[in-house]
């Protein structure tokens, strides 16, 4: 029986004390038009934003290929049928397999590479580790046109053109440095005390880090992985120069296929771009939080 | 003594990691990036193009005949006869287009970063719809981009609806200019909202209640809390923007392929040079990589120094 009263007047107290802070925090009360204004631009921006997208799906369910032209006929016609072709008729799961094979190759030698590199950034300053962090945020800005020639002289003497092998090699080179940094502000963000636990146990530099930061780690390896399978995935410059065959193409340079060849089949190219967007997007929904927090944490000093 | 050569000891031990540990990426670096950098910057001082270079055709080996030029692709290219209409042009431009896109993603993505963090129903809808533009890959966008601003698309029927003029989006230089910028600056919206959505997450709340309380307006809490609490991630974003922006090669490439000369930013171009021409140029388009390099590098430390000089810090 007092147990209950002393709740209740427990929960009483509470309820005002925990609304009381939040009036005050909001700062000078909006007023009714500035909720509506706030709405309103973000409801235009949410349209502008989706349009595009929403426009290209509808568009791909018009069976005729000028159907672009006249959106308004689609209404009365629509059909999978773009779809069933592109995945029966089309070199779509060609392009499939090249895009995967690419983009979790770079991936996978990506991570692995730049995982101790961006522990040892994170945790040891040696000399020259100011030089080293700047030669990665170089290459990070490298154009493609820098690399392009060269890349593909070497290439084509190593017989690598139109190879899986070597697009992986040369998205390396962006992805290595790229994963590093992403996983230097994430290992910044694993607390020194663990380390230094580690160290007092016995344990090497190495084998705290292969023992008990990389395990800790695995969300950032994740999303390093993704992004540079992200990055490999979309990327077109290279994979349209160093792809000849397109029963080797990319989704990057399989889409551009029906523009240059079949110049009007932009209803399948249509059904193509939303079978490739629907899986990416959804994937990409699941970690977008990580990768912000990735991209700009961890403050350098130097 | 002891302390010192122990000390000594256990710095070595400390650096013997580390240099081990950074070993894989330095090696990669170097066969990845260096090797071809250096040959890249090689090909300039020569007059390589395709019908030079060592090549196979058939069962043929032939040889490469090109030779050493020095600095003449360099010195053509900066003041050469035609100087202006193949490099200033397109450098002007590339300019033009940098600074207006970045100054365009960081105040829509500053305006709608600032709406979401209000208390306001349905905020995180808000968030995820406008996050799409950076889902969808921009190979996909683009094209989607193209189907409307085609010339019977529908962005020109809504413009003739309204009597408007329908511009040649794809066609006309000046459009062609516009809509690229258009393109990419929804492409590069959502990026910068979410981090600098996180940039104003991460401030006190406090400081806000303590500027009231002194009696600070809208406008002032806006330029003397929100704006330096940003400082740190804006920093980042806008380098990470200019050097995304300057190398952007998907979306001009794609929205007009080669059709475009003069909506081409010097990237694409140089990419033109090597790969979109008969018979492909490749010194010619290894300098221009070499001169787009060079530009970015002294941008970029001149942005470093200027950040230093203010106390500020790169957040990456």
């Amino acid at each position: 029986m007092s147990t209950t009263t002393v709740q209740k007047s427990a929960t009483a107290d509470q309820a005002p004390a925990s609304a009381a802070p939040r009036k005050v925090r909001r700062r000078s009360e909006r007023s009714l038009v500035g909720t509506l204004a706030s709405h309103g631009i973000l409801t235009v921006a949410s349209l502008i934003a989706l349009f595009p997208i929403a426009w290209l799906v509808f568009l791909s369910l018009g069976p005729d290929k000028d159907d672009y032209l006249h959106p308004g006929r689609i209404w009365g016609k629509m059909t999978f049928d773009n779809y069933s072709f592109v995945l029966t008729e089309t070199n779509f799961f060609d392009w499939l397999k090249s895009s995967l094979v690419v983009s979790l190759g770079t991936t996978f030698i990506g991570v692995i590479i730049a995982a101790t590199t961006g522990y040892a950034v994170s945790r040891m300053r040696f000399p020259g580790y100011k030089k080293f962090m700047w030669v990665l945020l170089v290459t990070q800005m490298f154009p493609i046109a820098v690399l392009i020639v060269p890349m593909y002289q070497i290439l084509s003497e190593l017989q690598l053109i139109d190879t899986y092998l070597g697009l992986i090699l040369v998205y390396c080179s962006t992805a290595v440095p790229y994963c590093a940094w992403l996983l230097k502000g994430y290992f910044d963000t694993i607390p020194f005390e663990i380390d230094e636990a580690g160290r007092v146990d016995g344990l090497s530099p190495f084998g705290t880090f292969l023992r008990l930061i990389l395990p800790l780690a695995r969300p950032g390896l994740a999303v390093a992985a993704f992004y540079s399978f992200i990055t490999a995935f979309g990327e077109v410059a290279f994979a349209t120069t160093f792809l000849l065959d397109d029963e080797k193409y990319t989704f990057a340079v399989g889409l551009q296929s029906f523009v240059s060849e079949h110049d009007a089949q932009r209803n399948l190219m249509a059904a193509t771009a939303v079978l490739i967007a629907i899986p990416v997007s959804a994937f990409f929904y699941l970690v977008q939080k990580n990768l912000v927090t990735g991209l700009t944490s961890g403050g350098t000093k130097g | 003594m002891t302390v010192a050569v122990q000390r000594l000891r256990r710095s070595y031990q400390k650096y013997w990691y580390a240099y081990a540990m950074i070993a894989p990426v330095i090696v990669v670096l170097g066969v990845l990036v260096l090797y071809p950098l250096a040959y890249g910057f090689y090909l300039t001082l020569t007059d390589a193009n395709s019908l030079n270079t060592a090549r196979t055709i058939g069962v043929n080996e032939i040889e490469a005949t090109y030779k050493f030029i020095g600095f003449d692709n360099y010195a053509d290219i900066l003041w050469g006869e035609t100087a202006y209409d193949r490099f200033w042009s397109h450098f002007i431009w590339t300019i033009a287009w940098t600074a207006g896109c970045v100054a365009l993603h960081y105040c829509i993505g500053l305006g709608l970063a600032l709406l979401l963090n209000q208390k306001l129903r349905g905020r995180t809808f808000y968030r995820l719809i406008m996050v799409l533009p950076w889902a969808v890959p921009t190979f996909v966008t683009v094209f989607g981009w193209r189907f409307m601003l085609a010339d019977g698309g529908i962005i020109n029927s809504a413009l003739e609806t309204l009597h408007l003029p329908a511009p040649q989006w794809l066609e006309d230089t000046f459009w062609q200019r516009f809509a690229a910028i258009m393109v990419n600056t929804w492409c590069g919206v959502p990026f910068m909202m979410v981090s600098l959505l996180g940039g104003l997450q991460s401030i006190d709340s406090t400081l806000y209640e303590a500027a009231e309380m002194d009696g600070a307006n809208a406008w002032q809490r806006f330029r003397y809390v929100t704006l330096p609490g940003l400082r740190s991630v804006s920093s980042t974003v806008v380098l990470l923007g200019v050097i995304w922006t300057f190398n952007q090669f998907a979306v001009i490439f794609l929205l007009f392929g080669t059709t475009a000369p003069d909506a081409q930013i010097l990237v694409t171009w140089a990419y033109y040079l090597g790969f979109g021409q008969q018979p492909r140029d490749f010194a010619q388009s290894a300098a221009y990589g070499i001169l787009l390099l060079a530009i970015l590098i002294v941008f970029t430390s001149v942005y470093r120094r200027w950040l230093n000089r203010n106390d500020q810090q790169l957040a990456i």
